[in-house]
């Protein structure tokens, strides 16, 4: 069994006790939406954060899996191996 | 000799596109600030809230990133909470999420716990703990009207809530959608717009629709209310009835602010701009314009304020307190922060070159939340 790690950007690490890796435990291969539903049972702010009440991700969120964006793979439903890493990174937006 | 402790003092709220800062003072005449805080989220809400021997400040937060939340302070912003599950949030079944928190409302004294917010998109929702749960209110949500409401140039968004002292009588304006109003609490909502014209459509005067900015309430008449409208200043005294314009003597009938005084009849405030295609100060020259009248006639007060302005003041970047007599504050989109300790007669700077003012609310504070009081002799 390999882990999964989520990277979180520096500005949101405080939602999760000040960590900059989360870690999961993955028998098999999840999809983005099931690791971002586990994170909210632990961090539930920090899940606010990234999608709204429909479930859907935030516009300015960019989520990438082995360095893919997941809007260009099956968004939410794209799969994560064990042991991949998926990264959270805010877009550049704003002025 | 010297000065008597003052058993009051004030703190000014001031939410602007990148952050919000906490103003405080002893005299209304200077003023200590703190911020930013929430830097580079906007704050377009804040309601300050002094029932239950507490002073709790909550905010509409809004990331481009990160999205919308409401956080509360209860020590004048040395510490935040937010709720775990988020304040305001849509049921599920809805199919909507909130865009962004445009009016937080504390009801009045007799209903502790009470307070409203108006969200985008266009829903009204209340709280019975002290703003840190909202339930949507279903009547105005699943109104038949809904899908015609429109989109004013900011969002669709339900903005101004005015509760009346029994509760029963709640007024809801929205842009653009209108005037509505509840005889029962907030259960059943219909439009409530004769006599504010809505120019900009193909019939002027229909039965919903209208760009109104924001209504208040007068102080002492019940039934009596006021809104600024996109062009258009009107006043009713019979609940909504029936609205007629008020908008004679002032320099223009353009603005976003309307703002009532916290105990008087008659007394209120706006800011004209232009037009709604030349969004500044008329002649460019930064004016409060107050009547005592309830409309029939208005007062331009200038003192203090600059001459060559080319910013507006937005629908709830203006607030008073409830003291005796009354303060009088306001933001521009240029981030200058102004306050009156006399209703207007004379302002002075509070704060200046701050990211555009969303939103400003002033409160009454027992001295002994804010540092620095005159000590007594």
């Amino acid at each position: 069994m390999a882990d999964i790690s989520v990277v979180l950007p520096s500005i949101l690490q405080p939602l999760a006790g000040g960590q900059s890796i989360l870690t999961t435990p993955a028998d098999g291969a999840v999809t983005v939406g099931i690791l971002l539903d586990s994170l909210a049972g632990d961090y539930p702010v920090l899940a606010r954060r990234l999608r709204d009440e429909t479930g859907a991700l935030r516009r300015y969120v960019n989520i990438y899996v082995n360095g893919d964006e997941v809007r260009r793979l099956r968004g939410l439903e794209t799969e994560v191996a064990a042991g991949q890493e998926v990264v959270i990174i805010q877009s550049v937006a704003g002025g | 000799m010297g000065c008597m402790a003052t058993e009051e003092s004030y703190v000014l709220a001031i939410g602007t596109k990148k952050g919000l800062w906490l103003a405080t003072s002893h005299d209304r005449q200077a003023w200590s600030m703190s911020g930013p805080h929430f830097l580079m989220s906007e704050v377009p809400s804040i309601g300050i809230d002094t029932r239950n021997g507490r002073t709790r400040i909550m905010v509409g937060v809004r990331s481009e990133h990160w999205g919308p939340t409401v956080a509360h302070s209860d020590d004048l912003g040395a510490t935040w909470t937010e709720p775990e599950q988020g304040a305001i949030k849509f049921p599920e079944g809805t199919d909507a999420a909130v865009e962004r928190i445009w009016q937080i409302y504390p009801d009045a004294e007799a209903r502790p716990g009470v307070v409203w917010a108006g969200a985008e998109p266009i829903s009204v929702w209340k709280s019975t703990d002290g703003g840190e749960h909202f339930e949507l209110n279903r009547g105005l949500w699943d109104h038949p009207h809904r899908s015609e409401w429109g989109a004013g140039y900011g969002g669709a968004a339900a903005h101004s809530i005015v509760v009346n002292p029994s509760g029963e009588n709640v007024h809801v304006a929205m842009s653009t959608g209108g005037v509505y109003r509840s005889l029962d609490g907030g259960t059943s909502w219909e439009p409530r717009n004769r006599g504010i014209s809505a120019y900009f459509m193909p019939d002027p005067n229909p039965e919903f629709g209208q760009c109104v900015h924001k209504i208040a309430a007068d102080a002492a008449v019940e039934g009596r209310l006021y809104a600024q409208n996109h062009h258009g200043v009107y006043r009713t005294d019979d609940n909504g009835e029936t609205w007629e314009s008020i908008a004679e003597g002032l320099p223009a009938d353009f603005g976003f602010v309307m703002l009532t005084h916290p105990r008087r009849a008659g007394t209120a405030w706006v800011v004209p701009l232009k037009a709604d295609g030349e969004r500044i100060p008329p002649d460019a020259k930064l004016a409060v314009h107050r009547t005592d009248d309830a409309g029939k006639t208005w007062k331009r007060l200038d003192s203090g304020l600059p001459q060559g302005e080319y910013n507006a003041v937005l629908r709830d970047a203006a607030s008073v307190d409830s003291a005796e007599p009354a303060g009088v504050y306001f933001g521009t989109r240029g981030g200058s922060v102004y306050a009156s300790p006399d209703e207007g007669e004379h302002f002075t700077e509070v704060a200046s070159h701050l990211p555009d003012v969303l939103c400003v609310r002033a409160a009454v504070v027992s001295a002994a939340l804010v540092p620095g009081a005159p000590v007594p002799a």
